[in-house]
């Protein structure tokens, strides 16, 4: 068996926020007709969560259920679950016409915590942090790569990004985040 | 800047969040068609002072295509609408010609 490893294997930056790599993490992609009372039924038993609604992030403990767009959801859940919890996905939908892929490998997840994180991403990505609502996930660009974040804690930010773009993602959060660059915009 | 609010995710996205896609509402002319239909499908696009149909996709989002109504002079957005359609929503029309009465719909 090989040594699974997360892409930048937990490194961390301190900055005036603290800049995490959060190591691995299970995620699926599901693809389908988000209305369908089977899709929101197998998902509840996949990852216990309801249904999400647009742009919102159903998180319990250490599973969720995010909306992406109007047929796609991002599913989370412990690594070493993801497989099992895709094949039973896949199995509970049957001939439903969807997709389930398990991307816990092409993902890395960062989270940054400390006064200023909403500060920090808005430095990065063209998106209105102030308006940002916990339990919502905003899918939008850190500077020249696709990212998604949401609100997970008091001054915590969570953020998924591709694992190609790993290492770029986590130079960008760190500079934003490097000690001097305090704008206190909130 | 140009904010477009996407009708998929109803994000307010900003331009770098988008990707054009040129002039909406054209008619695909492929086989049987005859040589000006094709050409003014393949080459042909309108570059109007005003009002002017867009498609436009939230790349860095939902990853859907949408259509927008925007003036090319002011940059003002009058609305933005689904894919699934032909034509603008007779509403959408209706309110650019409440504020554009010299505007004429091709």
């Amino acid at each position: 068996m090989s040594n699974v490893v997360s892409a930048l294997q937990g490194v961390s930056a301190d900055g005036y926020v603290e800049v995490q790599e959060m190591g691995l993490q299970g995620m699926l992609t599901l693809r389908g007709d988000l209305s369908m009372a089977k899709l929101a039924k197998a998902v509840k038993a996949a990852v216990g969560v309801e249904m999400p609604k647009q742009r919102k992030i159903n998180l319990n403990g250490q599973t969720g259920a995010a909306w992406m767009s109007p047929d796609e959801l991002l599913l989370i859940m412990p690594h070493a679950q993801a497989t099992a919890t895709a094949a039973k996905l896949t199995k509970a939908l049957g001939k439903t016409h969807s997709l389930v892929a398990n991307v816990s490998d092409a993902r890395v997840v960062f989270t940054l915590s400390g006064k200023g994180a909403r500060e920090v991403v808005a430095k990065l990505a063209p998106v209105d942090m102030q308006a940002l609502k916990k339990g919502e996930i905003r899918r939008s660009r850190m500077a020249q790569v696709p990212a998604a974040f949401w609100l997970s804690g008091k001054d915590e930010i969570t953020i998924v990004a591709f694992r190609s773009v790993a290492t770029y993602v986590f130079d960008l959060l760190a500079n934003a985040a490097a000690p001097g660059g305090e704008v206190d915009a909130y | 800047m140009l904010i477009l609010e996407c009708p998929y995710c109803g994000v307010k996205a900003e331009e770098t969040e988008l990707h054009a896609g040129g002039e909406a509402h054209l008619t695909r002319h492929a086989t049987g068609s005859t040589d000006d239909e094709l050409k003014f499908y393949l080459f042909q696009r309108k570059n109007p002072k005003g009002v002017h149909f867009e498609r436009w996709r939230h790349v860095n989002g939902c990853g859907k295509w949408f259509h927008a109504a925007r003036c090319t002079m002011t940059l003002e957005v009058f609305g933005t609408y689904s894919a699934q359609t032909f034509e603008p929503p007779k509403a959408l029309l209706s309110s650019i010609k409440a504020k554009r009465p010299d505007w004429q719909a091709t």
